[in-house]
């Protein structure tokens, strides 16, 4: 178990994370991701405060649609990334990571001015657990009177699992089709072990209870930013790639005149996913080198269980970051090969 | 429990060493394959080079972590183990067979006796663990 956030989390289950990464990928992966918190946003004015705190333009999302988002910072910095949940026009659901939790409380609370919204931290209230992969509607379905077929992708619905009322969202950060359940903390257990015994863990092809490793890994594969290492106070959502939840023609909102700024001026790094070519694996904050010069950092390496590769996201200067572009990762004290590819590195077959 | 072959001898850095002859086979224990979980990548010397005692001589990296493997005794490598450039997983699956990692030709081979027996090694990783 490691602490992460204030939570006691297992880093891997016993079948270890490169089972639960194929697993996932090939079947399921069950997640306990209750370490998430929750932001519960109500009144005639709850559109209109989340559209000024975030990057993507809430006015577009219909009950019971979600997207991906950012709180933002004057600079067009990452205060953290986001869910946002529209239940009604008056009640929206942010969805926060664990480590940034009071951070962003913090901040959406002392960001309120004047608008008519009540805000409240709900993250004591809810479990998440997050089923992943292709067998995840065939093993939800029968626990589930949510009609599962129906939800589109980043869409949800209320109802109940397993009896227990809370909401059923299609949503993950595997790349894989997957949903995600939220309901009240105290039955959390309960769903973890209907869910577990309901896809047949334990069985060959049967889902699998995955942990934080393996949760890192399968969001890597699928080019997936981590709040912390791709994103942060330091990046801009234009220099990690985040320019499609960057709505700058959505009206005002906190950080939109940096990013406009930025865009029009072009970004000087982008954050570039690459491939180590030579034997070695790139870890986390390793320096990244270009003709023997240092040019950027690691922010996030590590071996891609599925892909059977080595793979990393870097920030690098933008002449270096296209595809194909040699890089060198230093990985404790040793110059290794590797280049700028496409990302994201794994895309399902839908 | 982990398993802790009687017939070695082992450092607390979660090293084991088999005596044969003037030379001596190391790896990794048991209980240290079982905390790294999947190892995914072994990086070893080359024959030749020299190591003091309690230098480290290669890594180990599972999907999550890298750490360094440390020679419990001083020697020249005699030969590695090339087999695991292909099959690290073999540390997982064989870690006193298969699994081993370097021969080393010793410097002392007196130094052995410095080293842990295997039930106070395994009083050592019951005490970490805890």
């Amino acid at each position: 178990m490691v602490d992460f956030g204030g939570w006691d989390m297992p880093v891997q289950y016993p079948a270890g994370t490169i089972e639960e990464h194929l697993r996932t990928r090939t079947h399921a992966g069950l997640f306990d991701v209750s370490h998430m918190g929750e932001i519960d946003v109500r009144g005639s004015d709850a559109i209109a405060f989340v559209n000024r705190l975030t990057s993507n333009d809430v006015t577009k999302l219909v009950d019971g649609q979600a997207h991906y988002s950012a709180l933002t910072t004057p600079a067009g910095t990452v205060i953290d990334d986001l869910l946002v949940y529209r239940h009604s026009a008056d009640h929206l659901l942010l969805v926060v990571n664990a480590g940034t939790t009071e951070k962003d409380w913090e901040w959406i609370k002392s960001h309120h001015n004047g608008e008519s919204v009540e805000l409240r931290n709900a993250s004591a209230e809810y479990c998440q657990l997050a089923l992943q992969g292709p067998d995840a509607q065939s093993i939800l379905q029968p626990l589930t009177d949510v009609p599962l077929s129906e939800i589109k992708y980043y869409h949800f619905r209320p109802g109940t699992v397993d009896g227990v009322s809370g909401i059923v969202s299609r949503t993950g950060y595997t790349g894989e089709d997957g949903f995600e359940v939220y309901a009240p903390a105290d039955r959390a257990e309960q769903l973890w072990n209907k869910i577990l015994d309901a896809g047949k863990t334990g069985t060959p092809t049967g889902v699998l209870p995955c942990g934080l490793a393996a949760r890192n890994t399968l969001r890597l594969e699928a080019g997936m930013a981590l709040y912390g290492h791709e994103i942060d106070e330091n990046t801009t959502l234009l220099e990690a790639n985040l320019g499609w939840i960057t709505k700058l023609d959505k009206g005002d909102f906190i950080g939109r005149e940096a990013l406009a700024q930025q865009k029009a001026e072009g970004i000087k790094r982008r954050l570039a996913g690459f491939e180590v070519i030579e034997r070695g694996i790139a870890r986390d904050d390793q320096d990244v080198l270009v003709n023997d010069q240092k040019v950027g950092k690691v922010t996030s390496g590590s071996p891609a269980p599925f892909l059977k590769k080595n793979i990393g996201f870097a920030y690098v200067p933008i002449e270096y970051a296209s595809v194909g572009q040699d890089i060198k990762i230093d990985v404790r004290g040793k110059l290794v090969g590797a280049q700028i590819v496409k990302a994201p590195f794994y895309k399902r077959a839908k | 429990m982990a398993n802790v072959p009687e017939d070695l001898h082992y450092s607390k850095d979660h090293e084991w060493v088999r005596v044969d002859g003037d030379q001596a086979i190391i790896g990794i224990t048991d209980y240290a394959q079982n905390s790294l979980g999947d190892v995914v990548y072994v990086e070893l010397p080359k024959a030749g080079d020299e190591f003091a005692a309690s230098e480290p001589f290669g890594s180990v990296e599972s999907v999550k972590a890298v750490s360094e493997v440390f020679s419990p005794l001083a020697g020249v490598i005699a030969s590695i183990n090339e087999s695991l450039a292909d099959e690290p997983d073999k540390v997982n699956s064989d870690p006193y067979g298969e699994g081993w990692m370097i021969r080393l030709r010793m410097a002392n081979p007196g130094e052995v006796d410095s080293l842990l027996t295997a039930a106070e090694y395994e009083d050592f990783t019951k005490a970490e663990s805890e």
